[in-house]
């Protein structure tokens, strides 16, 4: 979410006292109170089976999210050179378990598994029951699917709260750019090809301010929501 | 209104238009009265006028003389039903209006083939020259809803009138049924069926006359092939109504003729001459317009020009854009008011007041233009973006492409220009798409997605048709796909990117607004 539409309209109606704009602030005042890290994030929870299946609708909702990394860019070039810095050893093949901590600067951050109940994962509520920072900051997310046969055609097909860039067996295969909201299929890579057994889905999520979230999904050759996968992660941790 | 001496006029011309190297309407020899409907025969473009004139094309833009049909006459029309090519002709066999409509057939319209014979079918309509009718102008329909093969034919001197052929023959279906009178005060008829109902299309006016002549195709219409065929106004054909359809305009003059080219998936086009074409020294021409529809009426749509366009998809309302990081327009803005003293945004011209530090709140602004306030602009006119300038920092090779909220940014700004000696299609040359200001263009890659390369080739994938679809909007098609036979369409597919996908009509992903810049 656009930190500074918030910040900036509290202060309009602050100054102009508009019905429209008092009502407008009062609506984001709410997104704006930080909950205390004790309140868990209520549409995640941890994986209790070995692996998961597609939503309905296609969206994969099993992924290993690393703990956040303080960093800040948005535009195109500056995304780019922002997440191809190297925060932590094998960052771009790494296959992480659950609990796993690298050290990026003098942070030591920990991967965790994560089973979202929607088509998104929410990155803000993930960072927030954890008590870390959700402004200025870069989330890694991995995820593997494992295909039954060789799929062909498919695309990758993501949205993301902001900028994001994402890799499929370690090619980059999309990136969106901006101060932008999640949207369904937003980001839609070229064909591709899933080869049989597993895939390796990597993401990198940087936002600005505010809310924070991603969704993924693989679309056939029709444009329909592929299916017939599983989704698991490395081990997971109970 | 009537000309008095049309038949004499319709037979004496006969002259030989070779013109080449015009970049709009047709490209050839294009020189052409009273054209028949355009017919396909193994993958060749026939159309046949006055005077066994004949013109033959590879790819419906550059036409070329052809042979002409053994019957010499009026005005054919022709149609392809089963294995056999249906010409009507008309001939005076008397003084106006005494006439006669032939029906002569062949297998193939291909002079090469060795099926090209035509055989002689006789009279299917004639006017004894006292009645109120000159059998003359025929247009053939086969009703899709039915089967059924009707012929309407006449002009002025009385009625458009309407007999039943035989699909099996061409011929008459039973020569005592009498005719029925559609229209009145018009000629060149012809008859299309779309959503239910059945359209009488007319040429109104005056022909022959070069720039001085007042054709124009008019069109009613009726839930049966009898009629009655009304205007939009409610006014019967028969006493004169018709809604205009298309008429003279730009550097052309009195349009008539009309004929329906239907290309499937929903893209209609269809022929007709100019009276005059201007730019042809006012010679009668053949034009392939595209067809729309608009609230059940057919409309004149038109072929792509020469342009700098934003290309916005239906689907999504972003813009097709080079996939490198935008300028903003004027330069980029912090948010929030400008410190004192703080440099204005690249781009701003000179004399705006600098805003100072407290002018940031709405109500500090000078108003739009104004140049005071965050929102006050710089209090200068913006000039375009300088594509030179921000290309500096754009990748020198092979660029993606995307879709993305359009921002007036030279990215998102796209060329359109016909590419000479490169063919075309129906109506149009093909043209070259390149970001305005550049040699950079779209072109598509080995695996059939779109790229933009940094020199334009002149390679079929870098050459684009534009159809106008039924609904105004524009379909956008690669000459050819690298290893692909498909042909396919400029797509939008999520809210951000861009591909080739086959041709849907009943989905709006391939629908392509172009709007002026």
């Amino acid at each position: 979410m656009n930190a500074f539409c918030k910040h900036f309209v509290a202060a309009l109606a602050a100054l102009a006292g508009s019905a429209f704009l008092t009502i407008a602030t009062a609506s984001s005042a709410v997104a704006q109170t930080p909950l205390p890290p004790s309140v868990p994030a209520d549409t995640l929870m941890k994986p209790v089976s070995p692996q998961k299946a597609p939503s309905a609708d296609g969206f994969i909702q099993r992924w290993m999210i690393l703990e956040p990394i303080p960093a800040n860019a948005l535009t195109q070039n500056a995304v780019q050179a922002e997440v191809k810095k190297e925060y932590f050893p094998d960052q771009f093949t790494v296959i992480p378990n659950d609990g796993d901590k690298v050290s990026v600067g003098s942070s030591e951050l920990t991967w965790h598994a994560e089973d979202t109940k929607n088509y998104n994962l929410d990155l803000y509520q993930f960072a927030r029951a954890l008590g870390k920072e959700t402004t200025n900051v870069l989330f890694w997310a991995v995820t593997i699917v494992n295909a039954p046969q060789e799929m062909h055609d498919v695309r990758l097909a993501i949205g993301s709260n902001a900028a994001s860039v994402w890799w499929v067996n370690g090619e980059e295969v999309i990136g969106i750019y901006g101060d932008r909201q999640t949207v369904i299929d937003d980001g839609v890579s070229k064909r591709l090809m899933l080869k049989k057994g597993p895939n390796i889905i990597r993401a990198a999520i940087v936002n600005g301010g505010g809310a924070t979230d991603f969704c993924a999904r693989f679309l056939d050759s029709d444009d329909k929501p592929l299916k017939g996968f599983t989704a698991t992660v490395g081990e997971i941790h109970k | 209104m009537r000309p008095t001496n049309y038949g004499s006029v319709k037979y004496a011309f006969l002259a030989t238009i070779a013109l080449t190297s015009i970049a709009f309407a047709l490209d050839g020899q294009i020189g052409i009265h009273d054209p028949s409907t355009v017919v396909q025969c193994n993958g060749k473009f026939y159309v046949y006028g006055t005077g066994s004139s004949a013109l033959v094309s590879d790819d419906g833009w550059t036409w070329r003389r052809g042979v002409s049909p053994p019957r010499r006459g009026l005005a054919p029309d022709v149609i392809h039903i089963g294995e056999r090519y249906y010409m009507y002709i008309a001939a005076n066999i008397g003084a106006q209006p005494k006439a006669a409509v032939n029906m002569i057939w062949s297998k193939t319209l291909d002079p090469d083939s060795p099926d090209y014979k035509w055989e002689e079918g006789g009279v299917v309509a004639s006017s004894d020259g006292v009645e109120e009718s000159n059998a003359i102008d025929p247009g053939v329909f086969l009703d899709p809803t039915t089967g059924r093969l009707w012929l309407v034919y006449g002009s002025y001197f009385g009625y458009i009138r309407l007999v039943e052929l035989d699909p099996k023959t061409g011929k008459r279906l039973n020569p005592k049924d009498q005719p029925r009178n559609l229209a009145i005060n018009c000629e060149a008829s012809d008859m299309i069926f779309h959503d239910g109902w059945y359209y009488l299309l007319a040429t109104h006016g005056s022909c022959c006359r070069g720039a001085d002549s007042g054709y124009n195709i008019r069109v009613g219409r009726s839930r049966k092939v009898t009629g009655p065929f009304l205007d939009e106004q409610g006014v019967d054909m028969i006493q004169g109504g018709g809604k205009q359809l298309i008429g003279s305009g730009g550097h052309e003059v009195g349009p008539g003729h009309f004929g329906l080219l239907d290309l499937r998936d929903g893209v209609q086009k269809f022929s007709m001459h100019w009276e005059a074409d201007m730019d042809r020294g006012g010679a009668s021409v053949l034009d392939i317009r595209p067809l729309l529809w608009k609230d059940g009426w057919p409309v004149a749509g038109e072929n792509v020009k020469e342009g700098t366009y934003e290309f916005q998809s239906v689907r999504t309302d972003t813009s097709l854009e080079l996939a490198v990081e935008g300028v903003p327009v004027g330069g980029r803005q912090t948010r929030g008011p400008r410190p004192a003293g703080a440099p204005r945004p690249a781009g701003a011209g000179p004399g705006g007041a600098t805003a100072p530090g407290g002018a940031g709140a709405p109500g500090a602004s000078a108003g739009p233009g104004g140049g005071q306030g965050m929102f006050g602009g710089t209090g200068a006119p913006i000039p375009p973006q300088d594509v030179t300038q921000v290309s500096k920092n754009w990748p020198t090779g092979s660029v993606d492409v995307r879709m993305a909220n359009y921002l007036c940014q030279a990215q998102q700004k796209w060329t359109i220009t016909p590419v000479p000696n490169a063919g075309g299609y129906l109506g149009s040359p093909y043209f070259k798409i390149t970001i305005a200001g550049t040699n950079r263009a779209l072109s598509v890659s080995n695996d059939a997605e779109l790229v933009v390369v940094p020199t334009f080739t002149g390679s079929p994938e870098q050459l684009w048709r534009f159809d106008q679809l039924a609904d105004g909007t524009w379909r956008i098609m690669p000459k050819a796909v690298p290893n692909s036979t498909q042909m396919l369409a400029l797509s939008a597919i999520g809210s951000s990117f861009a591909t080739l996908e086959k041709f849907d009509p009943k989905s709006d992903k391939q629908r392509w607004l172009l709007k002026t810049p």
